[in-house]
């Protein structure tokens, strides 16, 4: 059986490659999608507690509400997230960050 | 047997996961991250959350990645021109990325209450479903609608944003 540490490491290597692309990465989209990586982990490592920590014999299922809301404001940030790329890109006609640099210091 | 499953869908979580940083084109780069995506819907069945991993499939790799090969294509973004990269702050991404994932392997690894063996569910027979909807509507009741009104406001403000001309 695989143990909690199994999953904590696993969703520790995502968000670490989800980290990496939105560091890496100069396309805007890219960035959105690491992103929507690093959300996942933080579900995968949350379902993992909730299996392995448990109420009376079943799961604790407030975690996988929690996973179930993450997933649900993911869904809302998503849709405003890329009609701001779209709006941008029709502003600008570009999505790399390195030309989007009006607010930079 | 779940062992060696969740060997099998965590690797090809994390390639299909690289593939993401790793690709040019950005269509490569979405299928690679609807891969991962189901690998993880997979993981979440073998930690006996089959409701979460449906939804996974069905959100995320459904309705979200099919918003973004939306974008994608309506963008027409094509793969994107190789410019010369900063090597100092790619060197230091690294280094930060390396740097937080070898701190955490450790601290995992070091907490030996972390390491101990899953223990058994009571009662085979009682389904998720049914238990997340409980707890949902009952503890959760006030959040929930609240995540709805962020819903509705959320696709307000998509409207707003791609009307022709912004005020």
């Amino acid at each position: 059986m695989p143990t909690l540490a199994h999953y904590l490491i696993a969703s520790g290597i995502l968000f670490s490659i989800g980290l990496a692309g939105v560091i890496l990465r100069r396309s805007i989209i890219i960035i959105f999608m690491s992103l929507e990586m690093m959300l996942n982990a933080a579900n995968l490592s949350l379902v993992a507690f909730s299996r392995h920590n448990l109420v009376s014999g079943h799961q604790n299922f407030d975690a996988q509400v929690l996973v179930f809301f993450i997933i649900a404001v993911a869904a809302a940030e998503v849709a405003v997230g890329l009609a701001i790329i779209v709006s941008l890109y029709r502003a600008r006609q570009t999505t790399h960050v390195e030309d989007l640099d009006t607010l930079k210091f | 047997m779940l062992l060696a499953a969740f060997w099998f869908f965590a690797t090809l979580m994390i390639l299909f996961a690289a593939g993401v940083v790793l690709f040019r084109d950005p269509v490569s780069c979405a299928m690679s991250l609807v891969m991962s995506f189901i690998s993880l819907a997979a993981l979440f069945v073998t930690l006996d959350a089959t409701f979460i991993g449906i939804i996974q499939v069905l959100v995320y790799a459904g309705a979200v990645m099919v918003l973004f090969l939306f974008i994608i294509m309506l963008l027409d973004l094509r793969e994107e021109k190789q410019r010369k990269l900063n090597f100092a702050a790619t060197a230091g991404g690294i280094l930060v990325v390396a740097s937080f994932l070898s701190m955490l392997v450790r601290t995992v690894l070091s907490d030996p209450a972390l390491s101990k063996p899953t223990p058994a569910l009571l009662g085979n027979g009682v389904p998720d479903v049914k238990m997340i909807g409980m707890t949902l509507f009952h503890s959760f009741a006030l959040p929930f609608e609240a995540v709805g009104a962020l819903l509705l406001s959320a696709t307000v403000g998509v409207v707003v944003l791609s009307r022709r001309s912004l005020r």
